[in-house]
């Protein structure tokens, strides 16, 4: 996983709650079986209309928030659907970050798996940024987790991440790299689990 | 000993390596498979060289793209096609047990979990979807992943985990006539909003639930993440035990005496705390059908299309604007008077044999409006059967209604069975978001009787008026 640091970029306002997973990648992208590639199809039916023209007034149609890094969007972003393809697809477009007032757990976990950093800040925080972003597009905005803050123009927020997430993600380290080194410890665990427990090796398979 | 919940109990007998604060290590007792959100899982074993730790607690199917019309020709669209060889091929290679089509236990993921008996009280479970909630029902912790962590799991058979919160829903007093699990869960994503649950695992109270049936507690659970849950639990009891006795993978002989002992334990202790209750009368409850594009955006049948001005929250009221716009509805008019063209009956949610019971028993005789297309999809082939057997399927036809081979089919339209642009579906699954059913698609959530009404009349239809009717 890539390490993440420090991000310079710019903003990409998205005014809305609930952004759910379907809208981040429609389902008729799912079918591939590869990690990389979503990036076009990022919000795919709100960004394209039905003969596949991009449609006027949406955020990513307009030029200056194209090459934008950091998605600032309403709350709860990111429910419904565990696909992890959400979070492929934003990182493939370019996003490094994504704030705003709440996640899905899910949609957090994923983006934390992947290095796509969510940063949660108040509402009031994320109001001001979505306004700064709309008034002044090319602001520079800065997403540190070093120092955990968010600064642009003149705002400056502070979030908070778990430490342990924090430096994996410092550390570009991933889960399971991490967790292979308990294994004595799940081995153990494995050893007193009680019989009744689910296998299915306990029947036979049907013909 | 301090008093701990049923979520507590779970979670710390699972807690292989607690650090702090920050995430455990849990132990997973049980892995199911989908071919959507695992080849690149698989993959990534492959690259590192790793292996599956445990093939024997992992369980893989076929649901989500899979066909419900000649399931078993071979799939036209080549990229569904090379998903599902995807999966072949990784459980082969993996040794990993693959109930794909044509097996007689093929069918949506979080259906054949508990009628194989692999989903059992006290156990955890994950799954590369997020209504893995519905497993819940048993007095499992179960909740959806995304695909690294499918990955980790296969490696590991552990997940890292940040323990979360516990809130408990209790729904108390006597449901009226005609409300269904389906309307108790729809109530209960209004009455706490589309994240009202983040970060929480519910635990699931009162004496609605301990009256429901299993296959109602699933229904019930299945909808915990539409409210944000990270899992929806039920204390496992009489019926839970009921339900699970001989089925193919549940323990026997002195396993199931043991794992009695065990399930006993399973409840929430007098004088333990969750970190949030909520009470839901369960008279208030109505028949519930939603009007716009989230879940929690519902009404009773009897109710009208609401007005966005009614909403205090600024933020509610733009989304119900927005969600008038795309579902082509104007404020004011009478949810009965929302005209349909599809119906769609199956699902996670609703696609089990007492839901199309349900269905059926308000088919019975009657004949599907005309201009109304009908989707009856079991949600497995061993539901299937078994409505076949109970000549459910006849019902079904002989209203005009196509009968259908297992999978999750219109629920999020991965196969063909999609909506057009600007239809407008009743349909018992379990998310209403913008173009899930197809692009441009509408879509009416509510139970499996009043899709059943709305199918012969042809319009959104309180089922209750139906019933009068006959009677």
């Amino acid at each position: 996983m890539k390490p993440f640091r420090c991000e310079h970029g710019t903003l990409v306002p998205l005014d809305r709650s609930d952004v759910d997973t379907d809208q981040i990648i429609p389902k008729q992208f799912l079918k591939r079986i590869e990690r990389t590639g979503y990036g076009p199809f990022l919000f795919h039916e709100w960004r394209y209309d039905q003969s596949g023209a991009e449609r006027e007034g949406f955020v990513l149609n307009t030029p200056v928030y194209r090459t934008g890094t950091v998605l600032v969007a309403g709350r709860n972003f990111g429910c419904g659907s565990s696909r992890e393809h959400a979070v492929w697809a934003l990182q493939d477009h370019g996003f490094r970050a994504v704030i705003a007032p709440s996640f899905a757990d899910i949609f957090h976990g994923n983006a934390l798996s992947c290095g796509l950093l969510p940063v949660t800040l108040a509402e009031q925080e994320v109001r001001a940024l979505l306004d700064l972003a709309a008034e002044d597009p090319r602001v520079e905005c800065v997403v540190d987790l070093e120092d955990g803050t968010v600064s642009a123009g003149e705002l400056h927020c502070h979030f908070r991440l778990d430490a342990t997430q924090r430096r994996l993600l410092l550390d570009g380290i991933d889960d399971i790299t991490l967790t292979l080194h308990t294994l004595g410890e799940i081995s153990a665990f494995e050893a007193a689990r009680p019989g009744w427990m689910p296998a299915v090796s306990r029947v036979e398979e049907p013909a | 000993m301090t008093a701990r919940t049923l979520f507590d109990k779970v979670w710390d007998f699972h807690t292989v390596l607690a650090e702090g604060d920050g995430p455990s290590v849990l132990y997973i007792d049980l892995h199911l498979v989908h071919e959507v959100t695992s080849p690149q899982a698989f993959e990534g074993l492959r690259l590192s060289g790793r292996t599956v730790r445990r093939p024997d607690l992992t369980v893989a199917t076929m649901d989500h793209n899979v066909p419900t019309v000649d399931q078993l020709a071979p799939i036209k669209d080549p990229i569904s096609a090379a998903q599902v060889e995807a999966l072949r091929r990784n459980c082969a290679d993996f040794g990993i047990a693959c109930y794909g089509v044509g097996h007689r236990w093929q069918g949506v993921v979080h259906v054949i979990g508990p009628e194989l008996g692999l989903t059992l009280p006290g156990t955890t479970i994950v799954c590369g979807d997020s209504h893995t909630a519905t497993h819940g029902a048993f007095g499992a912790l179960a909740f959806g992943i995304g695909t690294t962590d499918v990955e980790h799991v296969l490696a590991t058979q552990t997940l890292r985990a940040t323990r979360p919160r516990s809130m408990e829903v209790r729904i108390d007093g006597e449901l009226p006539v005609g409300v269904t699990a389906k309307d108790v869960a729809l109530g209960v994503v209004r009455t706490i909003g589309t994240a009202g649950a983040q970060g929480h695992v519910v635990e699931y109270t009162g004496s609605v639930v301990q009256a429901m049936s299993m296959e109602q507690r699933m229904t019930l659970c299945n909808l915990t993440i539409e409210s944000g849950g990270r899992a929806g639990m039920v204390a496992p009891d009489g019926t839970t035990i009921e339900y699970l006795a001989g089925r193919p993978f549940a323990p026997r002989g002195a396993a199931w005496e043991a794992a009695l002992a065990a399930w006993s334990e399973l409840r929430t202790d007098p004088g333990a705390a969750y970190d949030r209750e909520v009470l839901i009368d369960a008279a208030e409850l109505a028949p519930s059908v939603t009007w716009g594009t989230t879940p929690s955006q519902s009404v009773a049948i009897t109710d009208k299309v609401p007005d966005p001005d009614s909403f205090n929250d600024p933020s509610q009221r733009e989304s119900a604007v927005r969600a008038l716009e795309y579902m082509g509805l104007t404020p004011g008019t009478p949810m009965e008077e929302v005209v349909v063209d599809t119906v769609f009956i199956g699902s996670c949610t609703n696609g089990r044999i007492e839901d199309l019971r349900s269905a059926a028993a308000v088919m019975d005789g009657r004949r599907v409006a005309s201009g109304v297309r009908v989707l009856v999809v079991p949600g497995s082939q061993q539901v299937k059967v078994q409505a076949q057997e109970e000549g459910l399927d006849g019902i079904f036809r002989a209203a005009g209604a196509e009968w259908r081979d297992a999978g999750c089919s219109m629920c999020l339209g991965m196969n063909p069975d999609i909506l057009q642009p600007g239809q407008r579906c009743a349909s018992t699954s379990n998310r209403n978001f913008e173009g899930r059913q197809g692009r441009g698609g509408r879509t009416h959530l509510l139970s499996p009787a009043m899709a059943a009404a709305a199918a012969v009349e042809g319009r959104i239809t309180d089922v209750r008026r139906l019933r009068a009717r006959v009677s």
